[in-house]
């Protein structure tokens, strides 16, 4: 099995995950124009934009959920593979993080974040089952193992989602909205893992409006909006002083509440 | 424990609810007394019932015949053990090779549709009859050529059909997130199915499933039109043999005592899932 750690080196320069002029489209839709996105080894980049502006598919389309019609997508120096065995294989090096959680509903908490391991590295699954436990520590619902996705609140399934992403060891992690479907107290409590799991030195790419994470976490905030990176630049920039008319129409809309 | 006690109105509430519950259970059983009594009376009392009971509820006659007709049951019961695993694998089997996405699986994709479409479209006491009747008469070698193992053959290729399309909505209920997640976690199409789609799907269509488990039960008495000498076909001889029908109210309890305790478990199997993996959303 084609599998390393985050600590592989393969690559001499310090860039993790390359979009070069990646373009898609849904039919007639123009969803990504012109992507050209290069994010470093530990860098955390936080993508923020209105609905429809194609961030989600943005994320999406780095572990191949979505594929792209023009450009490349590289991790870790290689281009991503088409499909088949190399492509499962460069899934397991790309954690990802739902709103939706989608915990598997029929496995309980452990068994969710053993499935991967287990099924995809070929860990045992003793060995699989102690990791799991310690990932779960770690988020905060080691209590809760031996229950069912359904037994469990919003927030704490969104952190055994992560945990479950984390299993993998990752070398990467995209977050697509993880907090969107959650309650204030919960939103909370999933942010409060990321900005640990940032300070561990994780290499992140995290689609959000919580704009507190962002100036918390992020190395980078990329705004963007119809389909194209309009904007790019440091949290603290970007929203005290955003250059982009529409991302300051954005930020007005939603900072007026 | 607490020192807590209930207060006045908490004890009013009690017995409140205390008095309601025993007015429904008064209600409950009295018209239930009355409508089954009711009932019992109107077939008693209607001109033929003497007739009746005398043809098809007569001790005597169930018990003379009790024994052949265990011992035709006992054809019904095998013929379901082994047919039922064999459907159910044969069925999960036809269900995903309609799910199948590949291009080059077209064929098998095709095969299946045509498979279910043509199977459901025929009587299963046709496939029964033909199966039983002309496949022995084609004598291949290396194959039983009795009657009834064919007969078992057509209830298995009868029903894989119709519980083909039970897995097939099963599967298709399953929410594509799940087989999302299951994929960015690196598990290949096939493994995400086998470990995340199936097994939701299997639980979620427990309800048909077991309703094609009672009808293959009592339909295990089709292969009487076969010349097979089960429970129903024992019971027509001894019929026509004594001028009495009470032997088949005889198999009709059998099959009856047999399909209840099924009912029975699968109801408890699929509450047990239910409780745990829709906690809070029942």
């Amino acid at each position: 099995m084609a599998v390393s750690g985050a600590t592989s080196e393969r690559t001499v320069g310090t860039s993790l995950v390359v979009l070069d002029g990646v373009n898609k489209w849904f039919g007639e839709l123009h969803v990504l124009k012109d992507i050209n996105l290069t994010v470093a080894r530990g860098e955390v980049v936080v993508v923020i934009g209105p609905s429809g502006s194609g961030k989600s598919t943005l994320c999406r389309a780095i572990n191949r959920l979505e594929t792209v019609d023009q450009g490349t997508i590289s991790l870790d120096g290689l281009p991503l593979p088409q499909e088949g065995k190399a492509l499962a294989n460069l899934r397991a090096e790309v954690g990802m993080v739902f709103q939706s959680f989608n915990l598997f509903a029929h496995k309980t908490i452990l068994e969710n974040v053993t499935l991967g391991p287990v099924k995809v590295r070929g860990v045992k699954p003793a060995e699989a089952e102690a990791r799991a436990r310690e990932l779960l520590d770690r988020v905060g619902v080691g209590q809760q193992a031996g229950k069912y996705p359904a037994q469990l609140s919003g927030g704490q399934q969104q952190r055994v989602a992560i945990a479950r992403a984390l299993a993998m060891e990752p070398k990467v992690m995209l977050f697509d909205e993880p907090t969107s479907a959650l309650d204030p107290e919960m939103i909370a409590e999933v942010l409060d893992v990321m900005v640990d799991l940032a300070r561990r030195g994780m290499t992140m790419v995290v689609v959000t409006h919580e704009m507190g994470f962002a100036r918390t976490a992020a190395d980078r905030v990329l705004f963007m909006s119809d389909g194209a990176i309009v904007e790019e630049n440091t949290p603290e920039e970007f929203f005290t002083n955003p250059r982009s008319e529409r991302a300051k129409d954005f930020l007005g809309k939603i900072l007026r509440h | 424990m607490s020192d807590w006690t209930p207060s006045e109105r908490e004890l009013e509430r009690r017995a409140v609810r205390r008095r309601q519950a025993t007015r429904s259970t008064v209600v409950a059983t009295g018209v239930t007394v009355l409508v089954f009594g009711l009932l019992a009376l109107g077939v008693v009392s209607s001109p033929g019932w003497q007739r009746v009971h005398e043809t098809f509820f007569d001790g005597f006659h169930a018990r003379e015949s009790f024994d052949a007709i265990l011992d035709g049951f006992w054809i019904n019961v095998k013929l379901f053990m082994i047919c039922e695993p064999l459907i159910l694998v044969l069925a999960l089997a036809i269900a995903l090779a309609r799910n199948a996405r590949a291009a080059w699986l077209t064929p098998v994709r095709l095969l299946a549709a045509l498979y279910t479409d043509v199977i459901r479209g025929v009587p299963t006491i046709l496939l029964i009859v033909l199966f039983a009747f002309g496949m022995p008469a084609l004598q291949l070698e290396g194959v039983p050529n009795s009657a009834l193992f064919w007969c078992g053959v057509a209830l298995v290729v009868s029903y894989s059909a119709y519980v083909a399309e039970v897995f097939r909505a099963g599967i298709d209920s399953i929410h594509p997130s799940q087989v999302q997640s299951a994929i960015a976690l690196g598990l290949s199409r096939p493994q995400a199915l086998r470990h995340v789609v199936v097994p939701q799907a299997v639980r979620r269509v427990v309800p048909p499933l077991l309703n094609d488990f009672v009808s293959l039960q009592k339909d295990t008495a089709l292969v009487s039109s076969a010349g097979i000498f089960d429970a129903l076909f024992a019971a027509r001889d001894y019929g026509n043999f004594n001028f009495n029908y009470t032997p088949l109210v005889v198999v009709a309890a059998f099959f009856v005592v047999m399909t209840v305790p099924l009912a029975r478990f699968c109801d408890w199997l699929q509450r047990r899932w239910m409780e745990r993996e829709r906690a809070g959303a029942l």
